[in-house]
């Protein structure tokens, strides 16, 4: 019945073939650790954050004069409405350590390098398409918060030499953060942005299956095939990673209960304190910090110093700071994928890399005018942006001459 | 695969802590005790609440019907001896005083309480509500510790006195009605508590019970893995 089924089926839309080559007889790296969860993972809440989207949406007014109240209006009188705002709200912050996560796995295994490059570069597009994604929503509860931040990244544009207030007043909509401006974010947040982001998963995954998957070894296990042409150290994605991805998935979601329904502003880190008084557009905040995700870079643009009075430098320098990791896949030269068989420079140059990435991120969330551990902030996060640039920089040079080691034929098993 | 994520979850524990502890300034702020599932302190908090709050502040976004649910009372006992703003229960916590009036008399519109908890904490307020003391330069003739040149007059005066500032320290100068304010302002806050996140109590009844059966699922979904990965490597 269901074979016969499937049969009239697949004469006429390749159902059963696209389970086989995505699924069943998709062979992945018998050799997955605990970083290979995250993918699954980032779909898992794409998902999540595309449904209670929807819900949020039949609620939410996108209207200065309503929004703040439609908020609380989903929090108290909308039934299991908090539910849904708070699923949404921690999944935002979710989404980003997932996806950090999995942009790390990618930089410690080289799973950028040939022939990936497509993958890494369809990755980096999601990426930024989630940081465009996650400012725009953050701009629709309508607090202080998002009020000053949405100002704070749009006045960036504004610094550009000549055209820059023409920019800024063409993506408010008005002479300052207004209605106009919330009811485009809308739009964005729910058609525009969530479109390109579907878009490029589907890219993300098509091509990650047309070259199959990288391993914690780094060894292209397509070199040894049986004689049915199946790769010796793959197994098929499904039944194998399907359960044991579904580990992950209910590891994860215990640690994102525990946020959500014990601390779901998370210390003022995933739902900010001032979020909770409506946008003044007359009373700017004491402090405006970006959210956490952001503030690795937010840290770069303060570093560095303004010419002539214009912040443009900083922003030409945030650009490049994420420019550069889409050049990943050309700047590293040397054969080996992954960490375990890399030479020392490498591996201190990315042990620097995450203590910089990471220091910045910490920085961010500080005054500039401040000092921590008896150092001035600025100086800092100039010391921490330069070490991040030259991660990139000095690439191509400390891979070349790297000593890397001997990589195995095989996937190990540890 | 443990230790990763008990490192990942010190790390970012260590963070919000430290968080925490940038956010208080410059004064000392007294901590509170919030407990939602205190129904007697919310009862008493909610009376104070709508005999001196609810005049000039509004909550807007807070129904006494939802109250009455989450607060244990009968519609009845809150029409009776809560409701002086509005007559129908369905309605929200509005106030009659215009934003404009309020303007002139007070020089700043006193906001809407709904969020406030959430807006500046508890143990904020707490501390603001304890410290009002005398400043004869101050038009309503109060000043406050944490929140200078406040627009709001000592609001609990007769409750609990008034204090003098001498550089910093607050000594009482007249003697007040109630024998324990703090524990009057206590509640207060915790009713301002309740009031910023009425489904906060739903969301700690609940979370236990997905916790418990994601827990229960762990141990499905994990001998599964093992039986299915039992002839790889």
């Amino acid at each position: 019945m269901f074979s016969s089924f499937m049969g009239w089926v697949d004469a006429r839309f390749p159902a059963t073939k696209m389970w086989e080559d995505h699924l069943s007889k998709y062979y992945a790296p018998k050799n997955f650790n605990f970083w290979y969860y995250f993918g699954s993972l980032a779909m898992l809440i794409l998902v999540l954050q595309i449904v209670t989207g929807i819900f949020l949406t039949m609620h939410y007014k996108p209207d200065a004069a309503l929004a703040f109240a439609s908020v609380e209006y989903i929090m108290r009188d909308v039934n299991w409405g908090w539910l849904i705002r708070y699923l949404h709200s921690t999944g935002a912050s979710a989404f980003f350590v997932v996806v950090y996560l999995h942009m790390f796995r990618g930089i410690m295994y080289g799973s950028y390098k040939k022939p990936r490059e497509l993958v890494w570069i369809f990755g980096m597009c999601i990426y930024m398409a989630l940081m465009a994604e996650a400012f725009m929503g953050y701009l629709l509860p309508w607090g202080q918060t998002s009020y000053w931040g949405a100002q704070v990244i749009i006045n960036l544009f504004g610094s550009v030499p000549f055209i820059g207030p023409e920019i800024a007043l063409w993506i408010r909509g008005d002479f300052v953060v207004a209605d106009a401006t919330l009811n485009r974010f809308f739009a964005f947040h729910v058609i525009a942005v969530p479109l390109v982001l579907l878009g490029l998963v589907a890219a993300h995954i098509i091509a990650l299956h047309e070259v199959g998957s990288n391993n914690p070894d780094g060894v292209e296990i397509k070199n040894h095939k049986d004689e049915n042409g199946i790769p010796l150290d793959g197994i098929p994605f499904h039944p194998y990673y399907s359960v044991k991805d579904i580990v992950g998935v209910v590891v994860f979601l215990f640690i994102f209960a525990l946020i959500l329904f014990y601390a779901p502003e998370f210390g003022g880190w995933f739902l900010e304190k001032d979020n909770f008084i409506p946008a003044d557009p007359l009373k700017t905040p004491e402090h405006i910090v970006p959210l956490w995700y952001f503030t690795p870079f937010y840290a770069i643009l303060r570093a560095i110093p303004s010419v002539a009075g214009s912040a443009f430098p900083g922003v030409l320098a945030m650009g490049a700071a994420q420019v550069l990791l889409f050049l990943l896949p050309w700047l590293d030269r040397s054969p080996v994928k992954s960490i375990r068989y890399r030479g020392p420079y490498f591996r201190w140059a990315l042990v620097l890399f995450i203590i910089s990435f990471l220091a910045l991120g910490y920085l961010g969330t500080k005054s500039s005018a401040d000092s921590t551990l008896f150092i001035n902030n600025t100086v800092l996060a100039q010391i921490f942006t330069g070490t991040y640039f030259a991660f990139f920089i000095f690439m191509p040079f400390y891979t070349k001459y790297d000593k890397d080691k001997a990589v195995p034929e095989r996937v190990t098993s540890k | 695969m443990r230790t990763l994520i008990y490192v990942l979850f010190i790390g970012l524990m260590s963070v919000i802590s430290s968080h925490l502890f940038a956010a208080s300034g410059s004064i000392k702020l007294e901590p509170v005790k919030i407990d939602l599932f205190d129904k007697a302190s919310l009862q008493r908090g909610a009376t104070t609440f709508v005999n001196y709050c609810l005049s000039c502040h509004s909550a807007s976004f807070m129904r006494y019907s939802r109250m009455a649910k989450d607060l244990g009372l009968t519609e009845q006992q809150v029409v009776e001896n809560l409701m002086f703003a509005s007559d129908k229960i369905g309605d929200t916590m509005t106030i009659a005083m215009r934003p404009d009036d309020a303007k002139k008399w007070f020089g700043v519109t006193p906001p809407d309480l709904s969020v406030i908890s959430r807006a500046r904490g508890t143990d904020w307020l707490n501390t603001y509500m304890r410290t009002f003391y005398l400043d004869a330069d101050k038009i309503m003739g109060t000043n406050n510790l944490v929140f200078k040149d406040v627009g709001m007059p000592h609001v609990l005066w007769k409750q609990q006195g008034y204090l003098e500032n001498d550089h910093g320290t607050l000594t009482a100068a007249s003697k007040g009605t109630d024998a324990d304010y703090n524990l009057m302002v206590a509640d207060l806050i915790n009713f301002l508590a309740y009031l910023g996140e009425p489904s906060k109590i739903q969301r700690l009844a609940l979370g236990k019970w997905v916790l418990l059966y994601l827990f229960l699922l762990f141990l499905v979904v994990y001998p599964m893995k093992k039986a299915f990965w039992k002839d790889i490597h």
